[in-house]
């Protein structure tokens, strides 16, 4: 007969789920309401998101001040572990979320939006990244990972496109894969440690001095396949494309920031102490894989023709760029992966909402794709406004100073220079030459060419004050990024440090 | 105002820049001249100001942009910077004042005042990262412009121009990155400011990489021999004014880095380099010359003639004393006046005939008598005629390097000659003999709004040939200040013999000012 288990309320700490709780309450609360009275407008649902969402932000803000006083708190049998890291993230994530969500208010109608549906999964994925942050724990980041994908593979199919069933498909498909990938490498990491909490298991193997070197190798094998999935790392990189290209510009923005630095948290957590564990075969790969994906992402967005596919090669390469930072491995580098973020976050918003002002319901003949490069030509001479924004957004992410960007990006160099990885940081330089390529090719076409009349018509139809507003925000953060970045690196590094990283 | 005047002179045209888009299009073009002319005479009021007898650094300004990684809103002129903001602001009222362009208008004003922003910042920036943002950010109006007015193959022309200044100055923010590491590690903090890094000694192996990381990024700019494919298809496409404030302005900002970075921060190094860098001078001031020569479009001719000329200046600064260096940036200002007189003169032809071809022409004294005779003043000015502006600087850099190395200023000397031939044959082509085409026999002499650009610059070319002292006194003193540095933190022999020791204590205590 089993012994009847005791646990005291208090040490289970249950306070420290309230971001994830508040977020799923959310989630059901617009379930209800939709059962008591249907067919609700869906500014009252982004309304509802947004609010919920303010209320997430508000508690992770109140657990950052909580852990600058008494640092990292743990919770729920120790599967929760609110530290610097996970707080961090969880502000990207709830605040990129409240920008991203406020995209449904355009002027024309989507079919997702009349679904009360689709705000509840989108807040039920944010618990799950939040989830997926907020602990040490091999299961609970799995179960967070796995909630958050499957509403986001959801929330892409729901547009209702033959293109946006097939990246729902393509993306349920990899992330599957990725799925079996991340359980099979805990799982070795688990057979000879016999812990699923990451620290556990760092202390175990150093203790060992990694005796079980080759099981080490084929877990991280195994992990490294997985994030690379999820973050888009050369040669796992194929899905992001297409799936980019079938989703909406807003939801494709988002995938481009939130999903993301979720999954650098825990490749951060993960990778960090192996990497500074000497295993030279490790950092290797880790270096290869990074200049690989800056690289050659860099050269594959030259020659796209679309527009939001591009975007999609460019954020493969800011992704490679950013896991620079994991491989050096120093509290500078971390501190900048996260002000890279976050200036990032504002930028690719900015962009993605531009191309989302001037969505077309049907295509053209003979376009081929939502947003070709022709239809941004001598953008200048019929919308200078318009084009002024997008030309801002590409500058910044081309790293061009004094923009949003940049300051990120001479962070992370600075990082790599003080890290010793000189040469890293001369190919981080150059690839940032590369990419200056395929983002001056959109302001050649709005700057330098004739307009063409017939997309004339379709440009800023979809934009509503709502979405004109978080251009505004976006433009905003962008140019006077330089005013952030000062108390922004103040508090990032305060965060990361403490957490011990 | 007085110890703000400088940020006024820096953002003043940015603001005037974003007031513009409001202006309505028929009255622009006045809003753009008046706003270039205060703009000039708040540079003027500046010059007044300017204390010629101190050699340090003047108006400093400071204000923290990221303290926690030492990046600092850090401004200040010296001799050097002086003039070479004068010669900004003054082109960019010119240019603007005699625009013939039409399409557009209000658009090309905008971005020139934006332009105009990024030039005054760049060269009076004391901080290494808000030199870098002016020194990025002054491509995007300059590609805007080569771009959206230039010629038929303007997208190829502006976006090369581009991709090549970006990728070298990735290079030297990498270096900049190192630097300021370096700092860290000596001192413990970060820091970006330049005042800061002269007083750090490097180790020469240090020195020598990062000497070439900063290179790059300048010798692309400048342009210098190999990197100057990109300056031909940027001058052949771009529209007048384009070509006009790149050859004056731009271009400075390569060789005016040099003296302000690669000098004074690695002595060792550019002693180590001097002669490598001066065979590259030499070999772009003969061969630029002689392509020059085998050029059958105007305007070609005197880009290339604008190449060969930047090589001399290059010669003189690596002549690492005192007449080099001061000659080097006389020679900037010079060259600036002269090379963009001759581009407004090539504007002036195209305007009439649409055709920049030098065959097409010929005879042309006969018709244009007051264009010939500016032409030729500035042909004679550009060629190094004594008591014309170029003389001054050329000579002096000549005489610098000469004491470097005698075999090496034989050879620039020549090309001296060279440039006679081509500048004479292409006048020759141009206005001398019969007027052979039809279309030629009418066209109109230069009228007052071209004259009221052209005027002034001759009157600059010949005063300055004539009594260069007050401009070259101020230069001298703070270049005295510059090479002292150098001596006295030069470690290798080479280094140390190379570069004079002025020796003046005067000299010393201003340079101690200057930390």
């Amino acid at each position: 007969m089993l012994e009847p288990l005791h646990v005291s309320l208090a040490s289970l700490n249950i306070v420290t789920l309230a971001p994830m709780l508040i977020a799923i309450v959310g989630a059901l609360s617009i379930l209800c309401i939709d059962m008591i009275k249907g067919g609700l407008h869906k500014s009252f649902y982004v309304m509802v998101s947004l609010l919920f969402l303010l209320l997430d932000l508000g508690t992770v803000i109140d657990f950052g001040n909580i852990f600058l006083k008494n640092g990292p708190v743990l919770g729920m049998f120790d599967m929760v572990l609110v530290d610097g890291l996970a707080i961090m993230g969880q502000i990207i994530i709830v605040a990129g979320s409240m920008l991203f969500i406020a995209l449904a208010l355009t002027s024309k109608r989507f079919h997702e939006y009349n679904n009360p549906e689709y705000f509840s999964l989108f807040l039920f994925m944010i618990a799950g990244f939040q989830f997926m942050v907020a602990t040490d724990n091999l299961i609970m980041v799995f179960v967070g990972l796995e909630t958050a994908s499957l509403a986001l593979y959801a929330l892409i199919a729901l547009h209702n496109r033959s293109k946006s069933f097939e990246a729902a498909v393509k993306y349920f498909t990899m992330g599957a894969l990725a799925a079996g990938f991340f359980a099979f490498g805990s799982m070795i990491l688990y057979a000879i440690t016999g812990a699923i909490e990451i620290n556990q298991i760092a202390s175990i193997l150093a203790a060992d001095h990694y005796a079980n070197i080759g099981y080490v190798l084929v877990a991280v094998s195994f992990l490294l396949a997985a994030f690379g999935f999820k973050l888009s790392m050369v040669p796992f990189h194929t899905w992001t494309p297409d799936v980019y290209e079938g989703s909406t510009a807003a939801l494709a923005g988002y995938m481009s920031i939130v999903p993301k630095i979720a999954g650098f948290i825990v490749a951060m957590r993960l990778f960090e102490f192996l990497v500074h564990s000497g295993v030279v075969w490790l950092q290797v790969i880790l270096y290869v894989a990074v200049v690989v994906t800056m690289t050659a992402s860099n050269i594959w967005a030259m020659v796209q023709t679309d527009v939001k596919r591009m975007l999609a090669y460019s954020s493969i390469s800011h992704a490679g760029f950013v896991m620079a930072a994991i491989l050096i491995g120093t509290t500078q580098s971390n501190t900048a992966l996260f002000l890279y973020w976050a200036l990032l976050s504002f930028t690719n918003l900015g962009a993605f909402t531009m191309l989302w002002v001037s969505r077309q319901k049907n295509l053209l003949p003979g376009q081929s794709s939502d947003h070709p490069f022709e239809k941004f030509s001598g953008l200048i001479k019929t919308m200078p406004m318009a084009a002024i924004m997008m030309g801002l957004f590409m500058l910044s992410l081309a790293g061009i100073p004094p923009f949003g960007l940049f300051w990120g990006k001479i962070y992370i160099i600075a990082s790599a220079v003080s890290g010793g990885y000189t040469v890293l940081a001369l190919i981080m330089a150059l690839n940032s030459a590369l990419a200056a390529y395929y983002y001056l090719k959109l302001i050649v076409f709005m700057f330098m060419k004739e307009p063409i009349t017939e997309y004339g018509k379709h440009y800023l139809t979809n934009a509503s004050l709502s979405l004109k507003t978080i251009i505004g925000i976006a433009a905003i953060g962008t140019i006077f990024a330089v005013v952030a970045v000062n108390p922004l690196l103040k508090v990032i590094t305060l965060f990361v440090y403490n957490s011990g990283y | 105002m007085q110890e703000h005047i400088l940020s006024i002179l820096i953002f003043f045209p940015a603001l005037a820049a974003m007031l513009g888009f409001i202006v309505h299009k028929d009255s622009a073009r006045a809003f753009g001249v008046t706003v270039a002319a205060i703009e000039f005479f708040l540079s003027l009021w500046l010059w007044h100001l300017y204390d010629p007898m101190t050699s340090g650094m003047q108006f400093m300004e400071k204000a923290p942009l990221v303290a926690a990684f030492g990046i600092n809103y850090l401004v200040g002129i010296d001799g050097i910077s002086l003039f070479i903001i004068i010669l900004a602001t003054f082109f960019t009222m010119i240019g603007i004042a005699s625009l013939t362009e039409t399409r557009r208008v209000k658009d090309l004003i905008v971005t020139l005042l934006f332009l105009e922003m990024t030039m005054v910042g760049v060269f009076s920036a004391l901080d290494a990262i808000v030199f870098y943002v002016f020194w990025e950010l002054s491509l995007i109006p300059m590609l805007y412009i080569i771009g959206a007015w230039g010629g038929p193959l303007r997208i190829y022309a502006s976006v090369k121009f581009f991709l090549y200044t970006f990728t070298g100055s990735l290079v030297m923010l990498v270096g900049m990155l190192f630097m300021a590491y370096f700092y860290f590690q000596a001192t413990g903090q970060w820091s970006f400011s330049l005042l800061e890094w002269y007083r750090l000694i490097l180790p020469l192996n240090f020195q020598l990489w990062l000497f070439a990381a900063f290179f790059l990024g300048f010798a692309i700019k400048v342009p210098m021999f190999p990197f100057h494919t990109w300056l031909p298809y940027a001058h052949g496409q771009a529209p007048t004014i384009g070509s006009v404030i790149l050859a004056a302005i731009l271009l400075k900002m390569g060789t005016y880095a040099f003296v302000r970075f690669s000098l004074p921060l690695f002595p060792d190094a550019a002693v180590y380099f001097m002669f490598p860098i001066a065979s590259l001078a030499i070999i772009m001031i003969v061969y630029t010359a002689m392509v020059a020569y085998a050029q059958e479009d105007i305007k070609q001719v005197v880009a290339y003639s604008s190449v060969s000329h930047m090589g001399v200046i290059v010669l003189g600064t690596f002549a690492l004393n005192v007449e080099g260096i001061s000659g080097s940036i006389f020679l900037m200002i010079a060259h600036g006046v002269v090379s963009g007189a001759l581009f407004l003169l090539v504007g002036v032809v195209y305007d009439r005939r649409h055709t920049k071809l030098m065959s097409e022409f010929g005879g042309l004294a006969s018709v244009m008598p007051r264009y010939a005779t500016i032409f030729g003043i500035m042909m004679m000015a550009s060629v190094g005629l004594p008591l014309t502006i170029n003389f001054v600087g050329e000579f002096l850099s000549l005489l610098g390097f000469y004491k470097q190395s005698h075999g090496f200023t034989l050879v620039a000397g020549t090309a001296i000659i060279v440039g006679a031939i081509y500048m004479l044959t292409a006048y020759k082509k141009m206005f001398f003999g019969t007027v052979t085409k039809e279309e030629n026999k009418y066209l109109k002499d230069v009228n007052k709004t071209e004259l009221l650009a052209l005027i002034p610059l001759v009157v600059i070319t010949v005063w300055l040939g004539v009594y260069p002292k007050p401009i070259l006194e101020p230069i001298s003193k703070s270049v005295e200040s510059i090479v002292q540095l150098m001596h006295d933190k030069a470690q290798t022999p080479e280094a140390q013999k190379r570069i004079p020791n002025l020796g003046n204590p005067e000299v010393k205590n201003s340079q101690q000012e200057t930390h």
